[in-house]
């Protein structure tokens, strides 16, 4: 059985900062990282992989070249081969026109595919489409926020605990399916010493714009329906009042005194 | 393709310094870009030579033009009967009439909902013309597969300018495959919405964890669909006593359309499931509360307050709270009267899930916290210390 993850490279964004005077985000120092909400679909796939016989793992990402370091990750978390989607003519794809590529892709070189786990969504962009979007395009059925992912004993449905508002609901669907995973009891895993070893013997296949079966004009920005008009920082916040240096009590009374002002209390 | 005029350019690097990709540079003495470039266009807004331009595709007006209105999906509260929309619904009308108003188009919700009773006077109530009620049993409940199948219909049918979702689980859930099934933009989680000269839809949205903003166009299909978060939009409700006009919208659907099933619900009790995102006053902790424990305290001041107590994502991480109770970037946006924050260092993903608070009331031991800087007032001190002597006071108030 084959389960397909798909990844995403991505900036560690708690760490960007904004530049004061140009307003604009300050890259120096700032790492590139695999996505955590990837790699707790990946430890899904990982967690099914050590629980049934015959499981292989196939990790698809769409980046540019540097995008390869969060497949040599998933390869050292245990998946078994990755599928590196890299072109210019990617460039500046929406959702659509990127889960279309990788839909296309998975068809492609993984049409034997029975199980796609991807991340809710990704800490850059947080957007959560790109999962609906592929399930769509390949005809699957979808659950979303996944923190348990399951084969049930037939190994023909996905049982998925899904994060509702309320709590949990327990849901299952057929195979061929898609589930994206929020975060849930999943601990992130550090690969060992062996699994960095292992993962140079296992292969990465490059995937062009050449090798899928889509026109020109549906890849990248051309193939966008949504662009990016103007990019600016966020509106500075309203000035306030600081007070320091208080003992607790006075603290206390001091917001006291502003919750009867603003009559939070009678 | 991001195209260089190099006639043009003057290798001012102005460009180079708001990339957000580190996409450009100088090589050779010639501005050069790299495959990193999304091409976002924050580049081409700044450059003053106008050297730097991106092709591209351009729609035909007349073919736009044939579609008109703008739509809300009016999501139910299944708790209620007879059955009322979610309050982001009305935060939608309110900004869905003004975006309506600019086009001279109708304003339309959208209501898919089960055979019970639906109220469909609080759509009048709150800006809309008109009301579609999609019925069905299987509608009772959110599926994926049901709500994308008839609001495709609808989307199909009546052929909106504007389509607009409450960015809550369930609208992110489904938004996102329509969109998918019928070739539309669909901009996620926007904070700001509204109509250019073109008469396009301008969606604004936070992106990098909040620390920029994109505004976001789609110029060749209709519609242009959003996702829009809860809390940022004011509630209208100043339409009291107007009508509207009710259509009922065929439903075609049957039960192997719809290929997930819920074999188990586990809903939280009432107290620790108690939604953050309606609640008007939220006492939110911190790692700075030291310890699960000390959350105790938080929630002692929050019910004294009328209020929940919610957190930062650092202390769901450590398991003190459970995830429906996270606000920011990747939890909950939430809009409550009174925002205590106790502990809180304020990261902008944590700040982007609540500025749009009435009040906020910021408690914390560093004075260089960001947390201050969005506060109303702000306190340098111990929240687990304060925190107690405070609720001790308004308890004292409340029993003198």
């Amino acid at each position: 059985m084959k389960i397909v993850v798909c990844v995403k490279q991505v900036p560690e964004v708690t760490n960007v900062q904004v530049d004061p005077k140009t307003g604009t985000l300050i890259r120096e120092g700032v790492k590139s990282i695999l996505n955590p909400f990837c790699e707790y679909a990946l430890d899904h796939a990982v967690r099914i992989k050590n629980s049934v016989p015959d499981v292989s793992i196939t990790v698809v990402t769409m980046g540019p070249p540097q995008a390869k370091d969060v497949l040599i990750r998933s390869l050292e978390l245990g998946a078994d081969e990755g599928i590196l989607i890299t072109d210019r003519k990617f460039a500046g794809a929406d959702t659509w026109a990127t889960s279309l590529t990788l839909a296309e892709a998975i068809r492609t070189v993984v049409p034997d595919y029975e199980l796609v786990l991807v991340g809710k969504q990704a800490i850059d962009g947080d957007t959560a489409q790109v999962g609906p979007e592929i399930a769509e395009i390949l005809g699957l059925p979808q659950i979303t926020y996944g923190v348990e992912v399951a084969l049930t004993s037939t190994r023909r449905q996905v049982r998925v605990t899904q994060e509702v508002e309320k709590g949990y609901e327990v849901i299952e669907a057929s195979l061929p399916a898609l589930v994206t995973c929020s975060k849930g009891e999943v601990v992130r895993r550090a690969p060992s010493f062996k699994d960095v070893i292992n993962a140079r013997n296992k292969r990465i296949r490059v995937v062009s714009a050449n090798d899928l079966h889509l026109p020109e004009e549906q890849l990248g920005l051309q193939g966008s329906y949504t662009q990016v008009v103007k990019v600016f920082p966020p509106p500075a916040k309203k000035s306030n009042l600081l007070l320091q240096n208080l003992e607790a009590a006075d603290a206390a009374k001091e917001i006291f005194g502003f919750l009867k002002e603003k009559r939070f209390v009678e | 393709m991001l195209n260089i005029d190099h006639e043009k350019c003057t290798r001012c690097k102005v460009c180079i310094r708001n990339c957000p990709f580190g996409a450009l540079s100088l090589v050779g003495g010639s501005l050069h870009v790299n495959e990193l470039c999304t091409l976002c266009g924050a580049c081409v807004n700044v450059c003053r030579f106008d050297a730097l331009s991106i092709e591209r595709k351009k729609a035909s007006p007349e073919e736009l033009a044939r579609y008109k209105g703008v739509f809300v999906w009016a999501e139910q509260d299944e708790e209620t009967s007879p059955r009322k929309p979610r309050k982001v619904v009305l935060e939608l009308l309110g900004k869905g009439r003004e975006l309506a108003d600019k086009l001279g188009e109708e304003l339309v919700a959208v209501v898919l909902a089960g055979p019970g009773e639906v109220d469909t006077e609080v759509y009048g109530e709150n800006g809309a013309d008109k009301v579609i009620v999609c019925r069905h049993e299987l509608l009772d409940t959110y599926s994926t597969d049901g709500f994308t199948n008839v609001m495709c219909a609808v989307i199909t049918s009546k052929k909106p300018a504007v389509v607009l979702y409450g960015a809550t689980p369930h609208g992110r859930d489904f938004a996102p495959r329509v969109a998918a099934r019928l070739h539309l933009g669909l901009t996620a989680d926007c904070t700001g919405l509204e109509i250019n000269a073109d008469g396009q839809l301008v969606q604004t949205r936070p992106a990098f964890g909040g620390n920029i903003m994109a505004s976001i166009i789609t110029p060749f299909n209709r519609p242009q669909t959003s996702t829009v978060r809860p809390n940022v939009f004011p509630v209208p409700g100043k339409y009291i006593g107007s009508s509207i006009v009710e259509e009922i919208f065929p439903v075609t659907l049957n039960r192997a359309a719809i290929r997930t099933r819920v074999v188990e619900r586990r809903y939280l009790d009432k107290e620790s499931g108690v939604s953050i995102e309606d609640a008007r006053v939220i006492v939110a902790g911190g790692r700075g509360c030291q310890k699960a424990a000390n959350l105790e305290l938080l929630q002692e001041l929050a019910q004294k307050l009328g209020g929940v107590m919610a957190g930062s994502r650092a202390i769901v991480e450590q398991g003190w709270i459970p995830h429906t109770r996270q606000v920011g970037q990747s939890g909950t946006t939430v809009g409550p009267e009174l925002y205590i924050a106790a502990g809180i260092s304020g990261a902008i993903q944590h700040v982007v899930g609540m500025s749009s608070s009435k009040t906020v009331i910021a408690i914390n031991k560093d004075p260089e916290a960001a947390i201050f800087k969005t506060a109303d007032l702000g306190v340098v001190g111990d929240a687990v210390e304060i925190i107690p002597l405070l609720a001790a006071m308004i308890e004292e108030k409340a029993s003198s």
